[in-house]
C-alpha cells in the first residue's frame, strides 16, 4: 500500500512540474504580447489566495469549525514580513533568500499569535468561536493602524517586490502538499474525528483542545505564508485592506470549493481571483455574484461543489489508460496546481 | 507480571459520589473488579448507572470518594488522560466518527500509541510508513475480532445498527486498556444480535485478559455472563453479588417491579 501511495506522489509530481513548465513557455514566449505580465500577476494572486483558502479549509473543512478571522493572521503574516524585509533590505541577501526568510517569518509571526488566540478561543465552539475570530482580525486592524512601525494608519509602502510568479507557484506548491500531507496523517485523522465527535474524541484517548490548538496554529501558519507573499506581489498595504469583508470573502470560497476538499479550495481560489480580474467593469458587483453562487451552492450542493472529493491525477490517468478498473482505493495526491 | 499486581483489583472505587446543585445522582459507589472479571452494573431507569460511567471516565468530577485503576488514584484526571491510563468505554447512544470509515475510526483511537512526529507526517520519513502499516494492520486485526473485518472501508454511519454497536466496542478496544466500560451495549439488538454480542464480549475478556463492567437492561444477557451483579438505585448501591442472589433479592425485585402491597405475586 505504501508503494502504491509512493508511486501516486512521484506522478502527481510531474504532473505539477508538466503544468508548471507548460506556464513557464506561455509566459516566456510572449505568444500573450503586452499582456504577459497582467496575466502572470492574476497568476501571482491566484497563489497566495490558494494558500489562504486552503489554510482556511483545515479549520472549516477539516476541523468543522468557522473562522471569520482569517485575514488578521494574513495581515499579521503580511506586516512582520514586510518590516524584516525592510531592515534586511540593505543586508546584500539575494533575493531568493530574502524572500524565503520574508515568507518564513510572515508564518512563524502568524503561527505564533494563532497559539496565543487559540489557547483561549478554542475553549469554545461553532458560533462563539466565530464571533471571536471577528473579534481578533478587528483587533489587529485597529491596532496595526495605531502602531508606528506599520505606518499607523497610513499605507505601507516601498515593500521589496519579491513574488515573482514562478517562485511563488512552487511556494503554493510546497504549501498545499504540506497541508496535503498533514491531512492524510494520523493528525488529520484526529482533526476529522474531533470534527466528528469531540466527546468520543477524547474518550478514544485524544487530546481535543491540544489538537484543536495544533491544527488551528498550522492553519494561521499557511495564512501568514500567504500574508507574506501579498505584501511582497502588491508591495503597499493598509491595514483595512484586511478587514471583515476580505475574511468572510475567503470564506465564502472555502464553502464554494466544498469544505473538507483541497481541490475545491484550490480551484475556487484560483478562478475567483480571476473572475473579478477577467470582468473588471463588473468588479464592483463581484461581492453580490458570490452571494447569489453561495445560496444556490447552499441549496443543490450544502457540501460545496466538490464536496469532500479530491483529484489525484494518479486516478485520473488510470481510468484513462482503463487501467484499474475495479475501483480500487481513491489514490492518495493531489497536483497543488493552479 | 507479578503476583502484587494481581491482588490489587483492576478499578477500585471508594465511596465515589456526585451531587448536582442538591441532587445526590450517586451517593457513596464502592466497588471491586478484579483481573478479567466481568461485572454487571444493573438498576432502574435515572438510577445513575450511566453517572457511574462518567465518573469513572473523568467526564464528571467526584465530589467524594476516589477511584483507582490498578492502584492508581485516577481522581482530577481528564477523560483522555483517564483512557491514557488504562479506562475505555461504549456510549449508550452511539457515537462514532460518523463520516469516516470504519476502519479510521479504530485507528483514531489508536493515535495515542502512535509517535511520528509533524515533521515526520509532512516529509513522510520511514517512521511514518512503518506505524501506519502496524496501526493498519492492528486495526484489521480488532474488526476480526468483532467480526467487521468485510467492512473496514465502509462509512460508519451506513453500517446497521447493531454492527456500530461492535464498532464502538473495537474503538474502544483500540485504546489498549485495562478495564472496558460497556454502557448497555445490547440496546436495540435482536436475540441473534445479542448472541453474537455475548460471544464478543467473551472473546474478548479472554484474548485480551481485560476486565469488564456491563450496564444492560437485557436480563438473560446479564445473567448469562457476569460473574458478580451491583444493583444500584437513586445513586445508592441495594445489592451486589452473584447473579443468583441478585435474582432473589426482594430489594431487588422490589426497586424493579415496586413494592408488592399484597405480599407475594
Amino acid at each position: 500500500m505504501g508503494k502504491e501511495k509512493k508511486i501516486s506522489y512521484f506522478i502527481n509530481a510531474v504532473g505539477v512540474l508538466v503544468l508548471f513548465l507548460l506556464l513557464y513557455a506561455l509566459f516566456q514566449s510572449g505568444v500573450l504580447g503586452v499582456r504577459t505580465s497582467y496575466l502572470k500577476g492574476i497568476c501571482t494572486t491566484a497563489c497566495y489566495t490558494i494558500i489562504m483558502v486552503t489554510s482556511l479549509n483545515l479549520l472549516v473543512g477539516f476541523m468543522g469549525e468557522f473562522s471569520l478571522g482569517h485575514a488578521g493572521f494574513m495581515s499579521v503574516g503580511a506586516y512582520a514580513s514586510a518590516v524584516v524585509t525592510n531592515m534586511l533590505a540593505d543586508a546584500g541577501i539575494p533575493n531568493l533568500l530574502l524572500f524565503i526568510i520574508a515568507l518564513l517569518v510572515g508564518g512563524c509571526c502568524a503561527a505564533v499569535t494563532g497559539v496565543l488566540v487559540g489557547i483561549p478561543a478554542l475553549r469554545l465552539r461553532g458560533d462563539y468561536l466565530a464571533i471571536v475570530t471577528v473579534a481578533f482580525a478587528e483587533i489587529i486592524r485597529v491596532a496595526f493602524c495605531n502602531f508606528e512601525i506599520t505606518g499607523g494608519g497610513r499605507t505601507m509602502s516601498g515593500i521589496a517586490k519579491l513574488s515573482d510568479f514562478y517562485w511563488c507557484f512552487w511556494v503554493t506548491v510546497v504549501c498545499v502538499s504540506i497541508m496535503f500531507l498533514y491531512t492524510r496523517s494520523r493528525f488529520g485523522r484526529t482533526i476529522v474525528a474531533i470534527r466528528e465527535d469531540y466527546i468520543a474524541a477524547s474518550a478514544s484517548g485524544i487530546n481535543v483542545t491540544f489538537y484543536k490548538v495544533l491544527n488551528f496554529t498550522i492553519s494561521a501558519f499557511f495564512a501568514g505564508v500567504g500574508g507574506a507573499m501579498y505584501a511582497h506581489y502588491m508591495t503597499a498595504m493598509i491595514p483595512t485592506n484586511f478587514n471583515f469583508a476580505y475574511s468572510a470573502e475567503m470564506l465564502t470560497e472555502v464553502i464554494i470549493g466544498g469544505t473538507g476538499s483541497l481541490t475545491g479550495s484550490i480551484i475556487g481560489a484560483a478562478f475567483l481571483s480571476a473572475l473579478p480580474e477577467a470582468m473588471r467593469q463588473f468588479a464592483n458587483y463581484r461581492m453580490l455574484a458570490y452571494s447569489v453562487v453561495l445560496v444556490l451552492v447552499m441549496i443543490f450542493k450544502p457540501g460545496g461543489i466538490f464536496g469532500k472529493w479530491e483529484f489525484s491525477l494518479t486516478r485520473a490517468l488510470k481510468k484513462l489508460v482503463h487501467f484499474g478498473r475495479d475501483g480500487k482505493k481513491p489514490a492518495e495526491q493531489m497536483t497543488g496546481g493552479e | 507480571m507479578s503476583n502484587t499486581t494481581d491482588n490489587t483489583p483492576v478499578l477500585k472505587a471508594q465511596n465515589l459520589g456526585i451531587v448536582f446543585g442538591g441532587l445526590k445522582a450517586v451517593d457513596s459507589f464502592s466497588m471491586e473488579i478484579g483481573k478479567s472479571e466481568l461485572v454487571g452494573l444493573i438498576g432502574p431507569n435515572g438510577a445513575g448507572k450511566t453517572t457511574v460511567f462518567n465518573l469513572l471516565t473523568g467526564v464528571y468530577q467526584p465530589t467524594e470518594g476516589s477511584f483507582y485503576l490498578n492502584g492508581v488514584k485516577m481522581n482530577g484526571r481528564k477523560t483522555h488522560q483517564v483512557v491514557a491510563a488504562g479506562i475505555s468505554r461504549t456510549f449508550q447512544n452511539i457515537r462514532l466518527f460518523k463520516k469516516m470509515t470504519v476502519i479510521d475510526n479504530v485507528k483514531v483511537a489508536m493515535n495515542m500509541h502512535m509517535t511520528y512526529s509533524l515533521p515526520a507526517s509532512i516529509l513522510r520519513l520511514p517512521s511514518y510508513w512503518k506505524q501506519e502499516a502496524e496501526i493498519e494492520e492492528k486495526a484489521r486485526e480488532l474488526l476480526n475480532i468483532v467480526h467487521l473485518a468485510d467492512k473496514a472501508d465502509f462509512i460508519a454511519e451506513n453500517l446497521p445498527y447493531g454492527q456500530q454497536r461492535r464498532l464502538e466496542i473495537a474503538r474502544a478496544l483500540a485504546t489498549g486498556m485495562k478495564l472496558l466500560l460497556l454502557d448497555e451495549p445490547a440496546a436495540g439488538m435482536n436475540p441473534t444480535e445479542t448472541a453474537e454480542l455475548l460471544d464478543i464480549i467473551n472473546d474478548i475478556r479472554d484474548r485480551f485478559q481485560i476486565s469488564v463492567l456491563l450496564i444492560e437492561h437485557d436480563m438473560s444477557l446479564v445473567m448469562k455472563i457476569c460473574e458478580r451483579i451491583q444493583v444500584i438505585d437513586y445513586g445508592v448501591t441495594i445489592a451486589s453479588g452473584t447473579p443468583e442472589e441478585i435474582a432473589n433479592n426482594p430489594k431487588v425485585i422490589e426497586a424493579y417491579l415496586g413494592k408488592d402491597e399484597e405480599g407475594g405475586l
